[in-house]
């Protein structure tokens, strides 16, 4: 019991990157949620002394190896919005499951425009408006995450 | 009560400090190159990751390939005993023609071409970052993958190796907006640049004059020059050409014809430069 309390967050944030590399047919793939962005975003607003910017960047490291982006791409931008919510976590506490998904909405849409303007910048790639599907999909699937990982975190008496 | 700020650097400082070494990260690894020996390494150590996402299309794969019914099986044998028929009969009038174009190069002096090493390989997994068109396959540096080794499917070139790791490989497909190949139309000889758009079905051609000569149909195969692609595969097909006189070249497109939506076996072409000494063994075309 003690081993999963320890391992559970590394584990989830396996889990989320493994879900975000999976494979999928490429009509649904355009909506694929930030599975990363989410996960963290859920350890940040529950235990911020346990996880915040320094677990985002290392995520966001495995993240840009994973995905074959120019490494520190993602660690950028993960790092930034996860300093966000870490910063407000005690606003972001209090607030409905609904309030927070429209938080996660907007922390979701800043972190694809950072994604976008640092490949941008390196690539020079277009701008397509499909970028922005997985920013509704994330909304859609923060309360699912939420009602799980906070079960997974009450049982496990994660601090 | 344990929280962020009762140990170790305040927030703002971790932001700071996360943030510069993404910029250093960054310009160190698009700008110099700094990781090209380890990412090897990382790709291997984030393998198994790649191997656990591939899991459920390994599993329906096998399902469904015990759920095939004997129908399917035997039709699909019929298909493929025809096909094998025609491609064997196509095989031995290529024979003939190669050991004609064989002797026909001795005679020039020319280097005589060896056939270039094959492997297949298995798609592994689809990069789904919308800026970038890459997959993975399922050799790597023990099966002697190497770098910009060329990839292709059954109907033409796919794209080029790019990273490296001990069992898989990383590689970008012909239409990523970063990757560019050399053509030429099967047509008239002439050579461009097919360069990606970044959509999977659309390459363009670069700085075409207007009063070049290139028509939609035109088949575009790879020219070999820079000795990244083989010679002579087939790339692209012209599907427009609009000589708009305002503009200083004119915009043609051309859609691939690997399928790059639907891959699924791979060739790996081992090029010249992996085999040199072998390669070259004609006496006396060097100086001609």
């Amino acid at each position: 019991m003690i081993r999963t309390r320890h391992y559970a967050i590394p584990l989830t944030i396996l889990i989320a990157l493994v879900l975000q590399i999976m494979p999928l047919p490429i009509q649904v793939d355009t909506y694929r949620p930030d599975w990363v962005l989410i996960v963290l975003s859920y350890w940040t607003m529950a235990l911020p002394h346990r996880a915040n910017v320094g677990v985002a960047f290392i995520s966001g490291v495995a993240t840009d190896i994973l995905l074959g982006t120019a490494l520190g791409v993602h660690c950028f931008a993960l790092s930034l919005a996860v300093y966000i919510l870490a910063a407000n976590y005690q606003r972001l506490r209090n607030y409905s499951v609904w309030q927070q998904a429209i938080i996660i909405g907007l922390i979701s849409a800043l972190y694809h425009a950072v994604l976008f303007w640092l490949q941008h910048l390196l690539t020079g790639i277009p701008f397509q408006l499909n970028y922005l599907w997985p920013v509704v999909s994330s909304m859609v699937l923060w309360p699912w995450i939420f009602w799980i990982l906070r079960k997974a975190r009450r049982q496990l008496n994660i601090s | 009560m344990d929280t962020i700020f009762t140990r170790g650097p305040s927030l703002n400082i971790r932001l700071a400090m996360a943030l510069v070494m993404s910029v250093v990260l960054i310009i160190a690894d698009h700008k110099f190159d700094a990781f090209q020996s380890s990412r090897v390494y990382m790709n291997s150590l984030m393998s198994p990751l790649q191997y656990f996402a591939n899991l459920p299309s390994v599993l329906l794969d096998v399902s469904s390939q015990r759920l095939t019914s004997r129908e399917d099986l035997v039709e699909e044998n019929q298909r493929l005993t025809n096909q094998v028929l025609l491609m064997s009969e196509r095989l031995q009038r290529f024979e003939v023609l190669q050991s004609e174009n064989d002797k026909l190069r001795k005679l020039l002096q020319a280097p005589v071409k060896k056939p270039a090493k094959k492997m297949v390989a298995e798609l592994m997994a689809v990069d789904n970052s919308p800026f970038s068109q890459q997959i993975v396959i399922n050799k790597g540096a023990l099966e002697d993958v190497y770098l910009s080794q060329s990839v292709l499917d059954d109907k033409g070139i796919v794209g080029q190796v790019m990273e490296v790791g001990s069992t898989n490989s990383r590689v970008v497909l012909i239409t990523d907006v970063t990757h560019a190949i050399p053509v030429r139309s099967a047509r008239n000889d002439i050579r461009f640049i097919a360069s990606g758009t970044g959509s999977i079905d659309e390459l363009t051609l670069e700085h075409v004059p207007h009063s070049v000569d290139i028509e939609e149909g035109d088949l575009l195969v790879s020219s070999g020059l820079g000795h990244v692609f083989p010679e002579g595969y087939p790339v692209a097909i012209v599907n427009r050409v609009v000589r708009d006189e305002s503009r200083p070249f004119a915009s043609v497109t051309a859609r691939p014809l690997a399928r790059l939506d639907r891959l699924k076996y791979l060739l790996l072409l081992g090029s010249d430069e992996g085999q040199q000494g072998e390669v070259l063994p004609v006496e006396g075309e060097t100086n001609d």
